[in-house]
């Protein structure tokens, strides 16, 4: 993994999909921690039970969601790619990962300090409402697609 | 345009006569289905087919089967089946060896709009087996590519172990004109590919729902899913073609073993305009 910070990147953080149209001066707020990032393949953005302490913008790469099993090889139950986003367990206590994020090729995201995003969040109350109203499609979405998964669609 | 209504009457002199075919080859795609490619037994070429048609396959002293033909309608010197094992007569199929003769009898049925998807953006979205009756099409697509704007395919399986067509997805996936996604439900850490029900790659698929013709072929609940997104991004129903699977018998409309609602899917499809179909299609009885 490799890391920088650059004077652009709430430029960056603005172009990004999820962030693309928020408002600019809460971009600059939450960018102020910000960390660009580069795994390779292979690398672990995160590990299930670690502190949630970032929320991750992929610029460009594949990053898979890994479940681990007792005595079974880990599994893999979604990926994201260029222009998702990465975890929302930094938002609500205990603020612990619940799954393994591994880059499945050379990825670059950017982190978002999680403690700082909170706290913008709470005291911007207008544009963390809108931050919200572009998470809860994503975690509705990936609970949407976890019941078809379980459905198993193409067993029956 | 409606979807291609081929006439059994004209294409097959005598709906019910069966021509002997000698198995060829016998590969297999996942732990339960196989390719079958056959050559007629008394030599020359194999009746024209249209994508999306099918055959009954009949394995002697057990039974007949509807497949989809799965190979290149433009290669007219093989018949090309991919047949999954699920049942006495599918088993029965699936494993006779190189050398076997099957009865073969077709092909049947509407196909895929292929005159109406020229000079429209295409999305095809096949789930599990579902690709299988979604191959001549594709054949079809890479033949005449010029006819056609953008194309989308996407296609879903349950694992990586269950994806058939491995060689050759690999090899539409480097075709640089056209975009070939493949997603899994699960995988585990050999799987480098995407993880997610299919319906994940449809928002971000690139097409004009305006000039779009989209072809679904899977589980019928998978196509319910599929069918939702696809109408989420804007394409009409009348562009939505989906292929249905049901207990074929007779093949030509004769015996109602595959009634549904008020349609035959032997003779009305399998190939259906979802419009035509929309509302019985889920409905909780038929």
């Amino acid at each position: 993994m490799s890391g920088k910070t650059s004077k652009s990147l709430s430029a960056t953080i603005a172009e990004h999909p999820f962030m693309h149209g928020l408002d600019a001066k809460f971009i600059q707020l939450v960018s102020n921690k910000a960390v660009q990032r580069s795994y390779e393949r292979g690398e672990m953005l995160f590990k299930e039970g670690e502190t949630a302490d970032k929320f991750f913008l992929v610029l460009q790469g594949k990053v898979a969601l890994e479940l681990a099993r007792p005595e079974k090889d880990r599994l893999t139950i979604e990926t994201v790619g260029d222009g998702e986003v990465v975890g929302w367990s930094w938002m609500v206590p205990p603020f612990r990962w619940s799954f393994d994020a591994r880059a499945l090729k050379s990825t670059q995201v950017i982190a978002l300090d999680a403690e700082l995003l909170r706290e913008n969040l709470e005291s911007n109350p207008k544009d963390g409402y809108n931050f919200l109203l572009r998470l809860l499609p994503v975690v509705g979405n990936r609970l949407e697609n976890t019941r078809l998964q379980l459905m198993d669609v193409y067993g029956v | 345009m409606a979807s291609e209504k081929a006439s059994a009457s004209s294409s097959v002199p005598n709906p019910f006569v069966l021509t002997p075919y000698i198995i060829e080859k016998r590969s297999a795609e996942t732990a339960d289905t196989t390719t079958l490619v056959m050559v007629p037994a008394n030599g020359g070429q194999i009746p024209a087919f249209k994508p999306g048609q099918f055959n009954m396959l009949y394995s002697h002293g057990v039974g007949e089967a509807a497949i989809s033909v799965s190979g290149d309608p433009k290669k007219r010197d093989k018949l090309t089946h991919t047949i999954r094992a699920v049942g006495k007569i599918t088993n029965a199929l699936t494993s006779l060896e190189p050398g076997s003769v099957v009865g073969v009898r077709g092909p049947y049925g509407v196909s895929w709009p292929m005159e109406e998807m020229k000079h429209h953006d295409v999305v095809v979205v096949g789930g599990g087996l579902g690709l299988a009756p979604l191959r001549p099409a594709l054949y079809d697509l890479i033949n005449n590519r010029s006819q056609y704007e953008r194309i989308e395919v996407m296609y879903g399986a349950r694992s990586p172990k269950d994806i058939v067509y491995n060689d050759e997805i690999q090899r539409w996936r480097a075709i640089q004109d056209w975009r070939f996604q493949v997603t899994v439900d699960a995988a585990g850490r050999e799987w480098y590919g995407d993880v997610g029900v299919v319906t994940t790659r449809i928002p971000d698929a690139r097409f004009d729902p305006k000039n779009t013709v989209a072809l679904v072929c899977g589980p019928d609940i998978m196509m319910k899913f599929v069918i939702q997104s696809l109408t989420g991004r804007g394409i009409p129903d009348d562009r939505i073609y989906v292929s249905l699977e049901r207990n074929m018998k007779c093949a030509v409309g004769f015996c109602g073993h595959c009634q549904y609602g008020p349609i035959f899917v032997c003779r009305d499809g399998p190939v259906f305009k979802y419009s035509d179909i929309k509302s019985f299609m889920f409905a909780k009885e038929v």
